[in-house]
């Protein structure tokens, strides 16, 4: 009964802060924190055995864990309200330095990713738009009348595209794709009316050939046409998806046990400890381990859309469902290819896939979604 | 002002609570179908995939067996197998393949033709990581050579397997024939389970006939590899059941012998033990080395050995079909006496020449002037044609025909020899088969003295002689005294459809005529007059023998010869045929001189030189013997 008058009152965080435990006192989200600690441990498990028991490889991603988890409670220190302030020059920010990748950008393997700024570590700044984007759209419709309108429906679009476009012209399909949705997602959130979304979807998929034929590289054209059918190239990009198929079916209900997958340990698998690792834990751990693996993932989008949906505010809670759809988004796509359902495109499993970048990109969103969650200045319905 | 456009928060809680619901149930689902596909991959297609991930780890590797070696009948070595490193590159791992090779040419010497060779393997079927050959037998300082500059040579390594290795070369190059690489149809015929890490097969000879016997079985074994081919560590074996060792009554020595005999002449030997049958020597000259077929040789070397106007490839021996001239006469001979034609009291004048009808066509005798009254012991010793023309005269030539088919003439009778050719043994049903004319008196005439259209090799000459020392009891030659089987040595031939059917003795109406025969062939080296006393002087047992002189016909004039080479090519062959000792025989043999001129002075003293190396440690030895226990 006081608490729901209290729940009522105004710019009166402070006092009911001193009621939460010490989890949220530190703005951490218990449950969410122990699901990605568990999600980090079964990654490196994993990495020990995708990298031929390499404990050095082990250390620099648990290092990288380490660091994350330091940045994602930095994070979870700074209110929404900031985030949303600053939403507006981030998004501004990265595109600029997007445009300065196209111009002077480094990397490898005929993409150019990088941006080396003279004092500043080396750094993707696409890795910035995987938060810049839904935090700017998130912010504009939060400002805007919501339902959308068309016409704020199509500046969003043009806020999503601009990036999107960019990235993809690096070129870097999988994160292109993972921006593009993750500014949709918003749109989603928003209460965009159904009849836009269903015709949007008809629009894109007619204008996929015109895709086809101006946007996408010859290596991309080809990952589609291998995905479509995988026995016409066999040693080339055809390959990954037999033996990453042939790795998971071979793993049984109960796998091969772990570091026994003959499939990663003998070679035959490539990219084994990066995007293609799921297929080492499903060889190893098998059916029933994948199906753990999927349901810590469930719970961990359950408990990220729990957060979105008791958010205080619009901006939280777009920002907080744009987070979730897009960490499902990820791991989705990238079990969605490694076992034949999506075309191959280049996005890891998230927390257990080797590598730097996107692992901290991820903290910061699960930062943010703890921030949105401790920082409340209302009492919980 | 519109009123919508005023926000409505509760509006805003209402609509994202309900699509985040929504939202969340398509994930679910969309999990759901991910958990699907896993359990389609994993638990339904779980068995096909478990079988390729096998079929990609597990790796079947044949183990080739080592082939059984080959021993004379003093146990030297025949043949071997020796170690020999040789040059391959894992085409996967060489970065750049047209440098690799530039340099690899820089390093050791690659020929043209080693190059022909990798080119057409490299381009054959394999495995993923597979080496393709390229050099063969490299030398100790060659692989120093690799070995230090390993290091710019990616994907290139040097592998040793077991090659064939003969270590008489040309000695036993027609008797062992060689090991090659197995052809297109060879490929059909072998058992491909068996063969299937074997690179050679016999080619020809003793290596082709026995070649089930000394191939073995093949050995697997399962090893566990990675994507790039490296053998892990091997899951399961079988081990391979080596070739049978085979021991052949070929003497190295006699065979040595018998090429310094023949010297640098054209021709062959054949020696053949006459209480087993067992083939001592069997010699084709010239002769070429068998170990340049066992890697592959190379398209000069081999296109000067087939185009060689000497024919080394050619087997006389086995194949070579001569006209058996005097030869054949004591053969001849006997048939006349079986058939009542003549007997040894019966006489002849010859005035060196025959005629069928008056005024008709002269048949010459070699002696123009003739031998003047002539029985049949001197017409042997002599080797009187004329005596021969007018047996030929009475005799049917069916009957003689029949009479010579049960020395072996016109067929294949070894046992274990494959190259063997029948030679012909003509008959009128023969004629009239091959020419469509008729039998003329003339052509017996010409077959009586071993001429005209018949045709014996050397093995069927040296057969023939030892049946007829042996009195008439046949001993079909062969190679082959024992093979190894598990462990013991078996004399016995193995059950081949390759091996002739066996032969019926010969039996004469009157067993003293072999003896008589004997005895007549006995003066033609002993003999005051015989055309081969020149090699019974001086020699401590009793030769048996006969001498021949085949008339070269059809050389082709409009081949470019050599004008020298002409001349020589026209002359005679020299035939001899012999067995000694003559009352206990262990040794007979047929040799041919091609272009020799007359056998007594060519092939003759061959015959007596192998003779000689055969009998004379084994009399000596007797002769021992015999003083010991005397004493």
């Amino acid at each position: 009964m006081s608490r729901d008058f209290l729940r009522q009152l105004p710019r009166a965080s402070h006092a009911f802060q001193t009621q939460q435990n010490l989890l949220g006192r530190l703005h951490i989200d218990g449950w969410l924190l122990l699901m990605l600690l568990l999600l980090c441990g079964i990654g490196l498990t994993v990495l020990y055995s995708a990298s031929d028991q390499s404990m050095a490889t082990v250390q620099r991603q648990a290092t990288r864990f380490g660091i994350a988890l330091g940045v994602m409670f930095v994070f979870a220190q700074i209110s929404p309200y900031h985030y949303r302030r600053w939403s507006p020059w981030l998004y501004s920010a990265g595109v600029l330095m997007l445009l300065a990748v196209l111009v002077m950008g480094v990397g490898a393997k005929g993409a150019q990713r990088w941006l080396a700024i003279p004092g500043l570590p080396r750094f993707q700044p696409s890795e910035i738009m995987k938060v810049a984007v839904p935090m700017a759209l998130s912010a504009y419709f939060a400002d805007r009348y919501l339902p959308p309108r068309l016409k704020h429906v199509a500046m969003g679009l043009l806020f999503v595209l601009i990036p999107t476009l960019l990235i993809a012209k690096q070129p870097d399909l999988g994160t292109s794709l993972l921006i593009c949705a993750s500014g949709l997602f918003v749109l989603l959130f928003a209460g965009i009316q159904w009849r836009l979304i269903f015709g949007f979807g008809a629009l894109v998929s007619s204008c996929l050939p015109l895709f086809w034929m101006f946007l996408m590289k010859d290596y991309q054209k080809q990952r589609v046409m291998t995905f479509l059918n995988p026995e016409s190239d066999l040693h080339g990009s055809g390959w990954n998806i037999i033996q990453s198929k042939i790795a998971i079916g071979s793993g049984g209900l109960d796998g091969k046990g772990w570091l026994q997958g003959t499939q990663s340990h003998l070679d035959f698998l490539p990219e084994s400890h990066t995007d293609f690792i799921i297929a080492v834990f499903a060889e190893e751990f098998g059916f029933f381990g994948v199906l753990g693996l999927l349901l810590l993932y469930l719970l961990i989008v359950t408990r990220c859309f729990f957060i979105a949906v008791r958010a205080d505010d619009t901006y939280g809670r777009l920002l907080a469902g744009s987070l979730t759809l897009t960490f499902f988004f990820y791991f989705f796509v990238n079990i969605g290819m490694v076992t034949g359902l999506l075309p191959v495109v280049g996005l890891p499993l998230p927390l257990i896939s080797y590598g730097g970048t996107s692992i901290v990109t991820l903290f910061v969103g699960f930062g943010m979604l703890m921030s949105i969650q401790t920082h409340k200045k209302v009492l919980p319905r | 002002m519109k009123n919508r456009d005023f926000k409505d928060p509760i509006r805003e809680i209402r609509v994202f609570t309900f699509r985040a619901i929504i939202f969340w149930i398509v994930v679910v689902c969309l999990v759901c179908v991910l958990a699907g596909r896993i359990f389609y991959l994993q638990v339904m297609q779980h068995d096909r995939y478990a079988t390729a991930s096998d079929n990609n780890r597990v790796l079947l590797q044949p183990i080739v067996p080592n082939r059984g070696l080959i021993y004379d009948t003093n146990g030297k070595l025949l043949a071997n197998n020796r170690a020999s490193q040789s040059l391959n590159l894992i085409l996967e791992r060489v970065d750049n393949l047209e440098q690799t090779l530039a340099l690899l040419q820089s390093l050791i010497p690659i020929t043209d033709n080693d190059f022909e060779r990798f080119e057409k393997r490299r381009k054959q079927r394999r495995r993923p990581h597979e080496s393709v050959q390229l050099r063969t037998r490299l030398s100790e300082q060659e692989i120093a050579v690799l070995a230090v500059n390993s290091h710019r040579l990616p994907g290139v390594t040097v592998e040793a397997q077991l090659v064939r290795h003969y270590p008489f070369t040309k000695s036993t190059a027609h008797v062992l024939g060689y090991v090659g690489r197995i052809n297109e149809k060879e490929l059909k015929r072998i058992d491909p389970v068996n063969y299937s890490g074997t690179q050679g097969i016999g080619k020809l000879g003793v290596e082709k006939f026995y070649e089930a016997q000394l191939h073995g079985l093949v050995g697997f074994q399962k090893v566990e590899v990675t994507a790039r081919g490296r053998v892990l560590r091997v899951l399961e074996r079988q081990d391979p059941v080596p070739g049978a060792d085979i021991t052949l009554y070929l003497d190295s020595e006699l065979q040595d012998a018998a090429e310094q005999a023949l010297g640098d002449r054209r021709g062959a030997v054949v020696a053949i033990d006459t209480q087993t049958g067992g083939i001592l020597t069997l010699v084709s000259q010239p002769s070429f080395d068998p170990n340049l077929f066992v890697t592959g040789i190379d398209t000069k070397t081999y296109a000067s050995l087939r185009d060689s106007l000497d024919l080394p490839l050619f087997n006389r021996a086995l194949r070579g079909q001569y006209p058996p001239g005097s030869t054949v006469k004591p053969f001849v001979a006997l048939a006349g006496l079986e058939y009542g034609h003549i007997n040894w009291a019966h006489t002849i004048s010859d005035p060196g020449w025959y005629q069928l009808t008056q005024g008709g066509r002269f048949y010459r005798d070699w002696k123009k002037w003739g031998h003047g009254k002539v029985d049949l012991t001197l017409a042997i010793a002599q080797s009187c044609d004329t005596y021969f023309y007018e047996l030929a005269h009475k005799m049917n030539v069916d009957d003689l025909h029949d009479f010579l088919w049960q020395f072996g003439f016109g067929q294949r009778i070894s046992l274990d020899v494959a190259e063997a050719v029948r030679g012909i043994l003509p008959s009128t049903a023969w004629k009239k088969a091959r020419t469509g004319q008729p039998w003329y008196t003339g052509d017996s005439l010409n077959v009586g003295i071993g001429q005209g259209y018949m045709l014996a090799t050397p093995l069927q000459l040296a057969t023939a002689t030892a049946v007829l020392a042996n009195r008439g009891r046949w001993l079909q030659p062969r190679m082959l005294k024992r093979i190894r089987v598990d462990k013991n040595y078996i004399d016995a031939l193995p059950a081949t459809e390759e091996v002739a059917a066996a032969m019926q003795d010969v039996t004469l109406k009157r067993d003293a005529n072999w003896e008589k025969m004997i005895d007549a062939m006995e003066s033609v080296v002993h003999g005051r007059r015989g055309t081969a006393q020149r090699i019974g002087k001086g020699v401590s047992y009793r030769i048996a023998g006969k001498t021949g002189t085949a008339q070269v016909v059809g050389i082709k004039q409009d081949e470019e010869y050599d004008i020298e080479k002409v001349k020589e090519r026209n002359q005679d062959h020299g035939l001899f045929v012999a067995f000694a000792p003559a009352d206990a025989p262990r040794i007979a043999i047929a040799v041919i001189v091609e272009n020799g001129g007359g056998g007594s002075t060519s092939a003759a003293p061959v015959a007596r030189k192998v003779m000689d190396a055969y009998l004379l440690p084994k009399l000596a030895a007797i002769k021992g013997e015999a003083m010991a226990s005397h004493e």
